[in-house]
């Protein structure tokens, strides 16, 4: 299966057509849930714990409760019986996970910096806000635990009644023997340990919330900035105990995610709980230093990879043991989100063993849960690090051991030693285009130079190259993982009387661009504008099925029903055609909006004329219903298999200890692409996102679990300056596993490039015989790496 | 306390509290929603607008120091005839996704091309340091704002 069947004769996908999102967005036309108007809406705010454990003595809410404009002031305790069930993870990774009860009000004990202990609702928000100080809360202090090893060797509990911080331990190891036997046997044996730092995601727009109860009828519309409103439809259902028929969720537009709005929050259960209580509508909008608390967290996670590799540098076998920091509950994806990275720790290289642990551990801060590569980014980052060391350990270049490791072209479909099967790939021709477009040689002549002149500049070349699972997912291979949902998605298409053309999605773009790629597709299958086509999305009334965006599935899955979709509805045109044209229907051909019969081209029949005729439907095939509409839902054989090759030239200034990312080349094989343009802007975000991650990004933690970094004042989200232009490329390896040979994009550049910018630093740095430095590698990290390694050896 | 203002051409007069900010008033007492809010430290700029024809962070300024002055939001950058060149190249240019940010980097990049026609591409960057973007990467908003540089030539600003 390749894209695409097309009836059209002048394609449309493929081009970079502007975006038809952009003008709401560029005007500020476009509506965010804090942009919606409700003057009669109650407004939410939350007093949250700075303890990160301590059992609530007493909330004293008297004086709060009579403050001007406030409706209501509750406790943990006072909502107890509000509550219907706990706040929901959909991914118990084994049958003896531990996941305590969670609610969205803390009522006995508190588990991390932020967690709720009370709420005002007022008039308005400033009269919340103000009421928030009056309350006064009594705590109990108790053990604090924030160092991830001290959690994992139990050395003060989170919930003692586990006894134990160990939520689950989940192993992947097809053959232990096999393993064994490659590191007995192995000339080389490389074993690293890495940090993946927590990180704050920092979508621009704070989350937000605002539910519309029925003063008489009984429906709630909940808008929220979520990427989910399907699945927070069900969860919501499930968690507060309102029949799904009486949920409508929309969202509206929404000001990014990067899986930090891939959840379901206590703020969206809180807000719909007391709207049914009070029957009023009730919002609440995150402040940024809130949300630094409030919104989960990225990665966590202590990385130990071994590499066993032949005398050459060829690999035998790699295996991993992971520590995974889950923060003080289980959020909706918590405990699967590192076991996403957990089959890609050999990387895009040919490995025969393949041994992979991962623990996951309570600690008392914020949940972590999906950031932008959600486990691979950590795998390839530990893989294409350790591949860097193993190259100094043959004595080869960085780039001759991804060479002589790559899975060759000839073994795709490739079965992967972890149990995966790799849709496709050609791995060389994409990292040589690399090499040639940043011109390494020259560069590493260049870096000689540089080096025997004796400058106090480093200049250092890295390069990652990675693969990635999307395209979320069969659903067979998410029920084998414990998955609580599938990983379908479903399109509906229908052709207005007016032949203007309706398309239906069940994904849930924030910033994707789905609207324009979707008309993208339908308008060259059916041969007409995109501009006749209009899509809809993000709201459970219009879209009743869906299962939202997320992991890079939303084209290769998504994208792919809506083209199955338009294929099933031209089926049902064309035996309307061929009714009246008195031909059989596969007597006809399609093109550019009208059927046509085989060999008497003047016999035609326009699609626009098919579609009034199925609307009047005086004159249909004998037992044919009525209108032009078709609904599929897809689920998708395999995942996606995305690869590619960054590069990062940096320079390093020894007495600043100062990183400046001179160039960064990126080379992606995303499969076909259905616009260019929108292709790269994901890419290009997501190297952001990444470089962000190597040399800026941390949320820092002090020893009583308190977050120091809570706004953009001290937590670095980079700006324009910090980044030069990006160069791209691309090779093109469509998937076989879905009709439009797509891979996905969204995360590929957040899961290369932190590898790249690191390797390239160590490069840089390799003349001091530093091997690794921690990320971010900030200026302070460099700068001590360099005073500490005993001086220059060049 | 009462003021009077000029918001997008338009002229306001009526009572603010003292401690209001000007992006709430713009938002909450005039339903001008473009103008977004993204942070509390004043470090974003999601909700840079101009005040007299100059760049600020709506945020960081009390509605009482709008009295007597001269305001335009996203809402008064484009007209009838359509988008305002720099929306227009932020479109040819792919220079948002999400689109949280662009009201702000459209009001910052706006104000920066009046003191700097032909700027170069570090100009840019550095001329819009105090604006977060989380989706683009800022790749293609330096685009954008290269290529408004070249559009807006010869228009009277």
């Amino acid at each position: 299966m390749t894209i695409l069947e097309t009836g059209s004769s002048e394609r449309v996908t493929g081009k970079r057509l502007l975006r038809r999102e952009d003008p709401e967005l560029l005007t500020g036309e476009a509506k965010f849930v804090d942009d919606i108007v409700r003057q009669d809406a109650l407004y939410m705010a939350l007093l949250r714990s700075p303890m990160a454990h301590a059992r609530i003595v007493a909330v004293d809410t008297a004086i709060a409760k009579h403050m001007p404009e406030v409706f209501a002031v509750m406790t943990g305790a006072e909502l107890k019986s509000d509550w219907f069930a706990p706040m929901p993870c959909a991914w118990p990774v084994t049958g003896e996970m531990k996941n305590p009860p969670h609610y969205p009000v803390a009522a006995d004990v508190v588990k991390y910096v932020g967690d709720i202990v009370a709420v005002v609702l007022a008039s308005n928000k400033v009269a919340a806000i103000d009421a928030l100080a009056a309350i006064d809360v009594k705590y109990e202090e108790l053990p604090v635990i924030v160092d991830l090893e001290d959690a994992l060797a139990n050395k003060e509990l989170v919930h003692p009644e586990l006894g134990t911080n160990t939520s689950y331990v989940w192993k992947l190891e097809p053959d232990k023997s096999k393993v064994d036997q490659a590191f007995a046997s192995a000339v080389h044996v490389v074993k690293s340990r890495y940090v993946q730092q927590r990180l704050l995601p920092s979508a621009m727009e704070p989350r937000g919330v605002l539910v519309v109860p029925q003063l008489y009828g009984s429906e709630y519309t909940i808008y929220s900035s979520t990427q989910i409103p399907h699945i927070l439809k069900i969860m919501l259902s499930l968690t507060v105990g309102i029949s799904e028929a009486k949920l409508r969720v929309i969202a509206p537009a929404v000001g990014g995610g990067f899986g930090s709005k891939l959840n379901v929050y206590s703020e969206e259960v809180l807000a719909l709980t007391l709207a049914r209580k009070f029957h009023r509508p009730v919002r609440w909008t995150e402040e940024r230093s809130e949300g630094a608390l409030a919104t989960i967290h990225g990665r966590g996670q202590i990385q130990e990879i071994e590499l066993a590799a032949e005398a050459d540098g060829r690999l035998k076998a790699v295996r991993v043991n992971l520590i995974a920091d889950m923060g003080g509950y289980l959020q909706l994806l918590t405990p699967g989100v590192p076991l996403l990275g957990g089959f890609l720790y050999h990387g895009l290289y040919d490995v025969p063993a393949y041994s992979f642990t991962c623990t996951g551990v309570f600690t008392n801060k914020t949940p972590t849960d999906a950031y932008r590569g959600a486990g691979r980014p950590e795998a390839t980052f530990a893989i294409e690090r350790s591949m860097d060391s193993l190259a100094r350990k043959v004595g080869i270049d960085p780039a001759e051991i991804r060479r002589i490791n790559f899975i060759p072209p000839e073994k795709f479909p490739y079965p992967s030693a972890p149990g995966l099967v790799f849709d496709s790939g050609n791995y060389l021709p994409n990292l040589e285009q690399g090499l040639e477009k940043v011109g390494y040689a020259q560069i590493r002549a260049q870096q000689q130079i540089k080096r025997s002149d004796g400058s106090k500049k480093h200049l250092g070349v890295g390069i990652s190259c990675y693969v990635e699972m999307c395209g979320l997912a069969p659903s067979k291979v998410l029920g084998s993982l414990s998955y609580s949902a599938g990983g379908w998605e479903s399109a509906t298409i229908r052709i207005l009387p007016t032949s203007k053309v309706q398309v239906v999605t069940g994904t849930a773009p924030h910033g994707q661009g789905h609207e324009t790629s979707w008309s993208m597709i339908v308008a060259d299958r059916l041969g007409i504008s995109p501009d006749d086509i209009e899509v809809l999305h993000s709201d459970t009334a219009i879209a009743p099925y869906g299962l939202d965006t997320y992991g890079s599935r939303s084209l290769a899955v998504g994208g792919s029903a809506v083209y199955l979709a338009t294929e099933k509805v031209l089926e049902k045109a064309k035996l309307i055609a061929a009714h009246h044209l008195e031909v059989a229907a596969e007597d006809l051909s399609y093109k550019d909006g009208s059927f046509a019969v085989k060999g008497s081209p003047d016999k035609v029949m326009l699609l626009s004329s098919v579609a009034f005729e199925a609307f009047t439907a005086h004159n249909l095939p004998e037992g044919l219903e009525p209108n032009l509409e078709a609904t599929v839902t897809w689920d998708p054989p395999n995942f996606t298999f995305p690869f590619g090759t960054h590069i990062a030239v940096v320079e390093v200034d020894e007495e600043t200890g100062e990183t400046e990312l001179l160039r960064y080349v990126s080379i992606d094989d995303v499969g076909n692409q259905i616009n260019p343009m929108i292709v790269e802007g994901q890419i290009e975000g997501g190297i952001a996102q990444g470089v962000a991650q190597a040399l800026f990004e941390e949320a820092i933690y002090d020893g009583s679990g308190n977050l120091l970094n809570t706004t953009f004042l001290e937590y670095l989200v980079p700006s324009a300056s910090e980044f030069p232009s990006f160069e791209l490329g691309n090779t093109v390896t469509p998937s076989p596993t879905n009709p439009l040979g797509a891979k996905g994009v969204g995360e590929a550049g957040c899961i290369a490039s932190p590898p790249a910018v690191i390797n390239a630093i160590v490069d840089a740095l390799s003349v001091f015989g530093i091997e690794h430095i921690d990320m971010p590698a900030s200026p302070e990290k460099v700068w001590s790496a360099i005073h500490l390694s005993g001086g220059n050896s060049r | 306390m009462q003021i009077t203002t000029t918001v997008n051409g338009r002229s306001f007069t009526g009572e603010v509290e003292p401690r209001m900010l000007l992006v709430h008033f713009l938002r909450d007492v005039l339903g001008l929603t473009g103008t977004n809010v993204g942070c509390d430290t004043t470090s974003c700029g999601a909700c840079t607008i101009h005040l007299n024809g100059e760049s600020v962070k709506s945020c960081t300024v009390l509605a009482v120091q709008a009295d007597g002055k001269e305001l335009t939001t996203i809402e008064g950058m484009a007209t009838e005839a359509g988008l305002h060149p720099i929306q227009k190249a932020f479109q040819e240019n792919h220079g948002l996704q999400c689109g949280y940010c662009t009201p702000g980097m459209v009001m910052a990049a706006a104000s920066f091309l009046k003191e700097n026609s032909k700027p170069t591409e570090r100009e840019v960057r550095e001329a819009l340091e105090g604006n977060l973007c989380r989706c683009t990467g800022y790749h293609n908003i330096v685009k954008s704002v290269l290529a408004a540089a070249v559009a807006l030539e010869g228009v009277v600003q």
